[in-house]
């Protein structure tokens, strides 16, 4: 189980507070789907994903990442027990969506990115060391009740 | 995963961009790896791997060197690459998993000091050129 201390918990808490989950929501799955274009095998419903300007711009895309970013808003809420806030979705996860976990390492590496790029100097490597340690976290979380 | 024409521009274009600093942004990517991945830490035993090393520094320059011969010969990464290829499997053998780590450093690094220029299409084009060298680089391993 993934162990946070406390500089490391107020470091994410002030940064998520920073953060407009909207936007960012819909730049992490967009930037998923263009740079990993493989993972737009879970959303053929989407519509128009043919080139990184109709992803980034596709309403769909910004609607379900801002979903999936407030989720993880639950995560540094409950940093300490990351198994239980996503044990629900864990099994959604597996057993109605048949995602591959290797996705949620790479949403959440491609999250950490944004953040970077938004935070610039402010997102130093002890920032950003916090930050791997909870999107591993999450990824673990959510992969938990695979079967 | 064959680089394209837009990505060998998008990899050069940044790579311009970064000029002087090579040698310091891949000190500070190996920096934030050595924070992020602890584990990668076992490959330097001999090194001082606090904050602001001058080991980490000196051996930024080096890696930020290598990578500046492989934008210049993107067409021929294994060609340009060889000898380091040769290092990497049979002195360094550093696992195949950590150069997945540092490339994400690159990443997060470049991100944070050109967010501007770091559109989703040159975010795809590096990441693509950077595992790219990092297939080179461990394709003599066996």
């Amino acid at each position: 189980m993934v162990h946070f201390t406390a500089e490391e918990k107020s470091a994410v808490t002030s940064l998520w507070g920073k953060v407009n989950v909207e936007e960012a929501g819909g730049e992490a799955l967009g930037r998923l789907l263009v740079v990993y274009p493989w993972t737009q095998r879970f959303f053929d419903s989407f519509g128009n994903l043919s080139s990184a300007s109709a992803i980034m711009g596709n309403p769909k895309v910004k609607a379900h990442g801002k979903k999936v970013l407030t989720s993880f808003g639950d995560a540094v809420k409950n940093m300490d027990n990351l198994k239980g806030a996503f044990a629900k979705l864990s099994e959604l996860h597996c057993d109605k969506l048949h995602v591959d976990p290797e996705n949620f390492r790479l949403l959440g590496n491609v999250l950490v990115i944004i953040l970077a790029s938004h935070f610039g100097r402010e997102f130093t490597p002890d920032m950003q060391a916090a930050w791997q340690k909870l999107v591993s976290g999450v990824a673990n979380a959510l992969s938990h009740k695979y079967h | 995963m064959v680089l394209s024409d837009n990505d060998k521009t998008n990899v050069k274009a940044t790579w311009s961009k970064v000029g002087d600093h090579a040698s310091d942004y891949v000190a500070e990517a190996l920096e934030r790896m050595f924070f992020s991945f602890p584990t990668t830490k076992t490959y330097f035993p001999h090194f001082d791997l606090g904050h602001g090393s001058g080991q980490v520094k000196a051996h930024g320059k080096k890696v930020g060197e290598a990578l500046t011969q492989a934008v210049g010969h993107l067409d021929d990464l294994p060609s340009a690459l060889s000898a380091l290829s040769d290092l990497h499997a049979h002195k360094l053998r550093v696992d195949p998993v950590n150069f997945k780590l540092l490339s994400h450093c690159l990443l997060v690094t470049l991100s944070s000091h050109q967010p501007t220029e770091f559109t989703p299409e040159v975010h795809a084009s590096l990441d693509k050129f950077l595992s790219n060298v990092s297939t080179v680089l461990t394709s003599k391993y066996r």
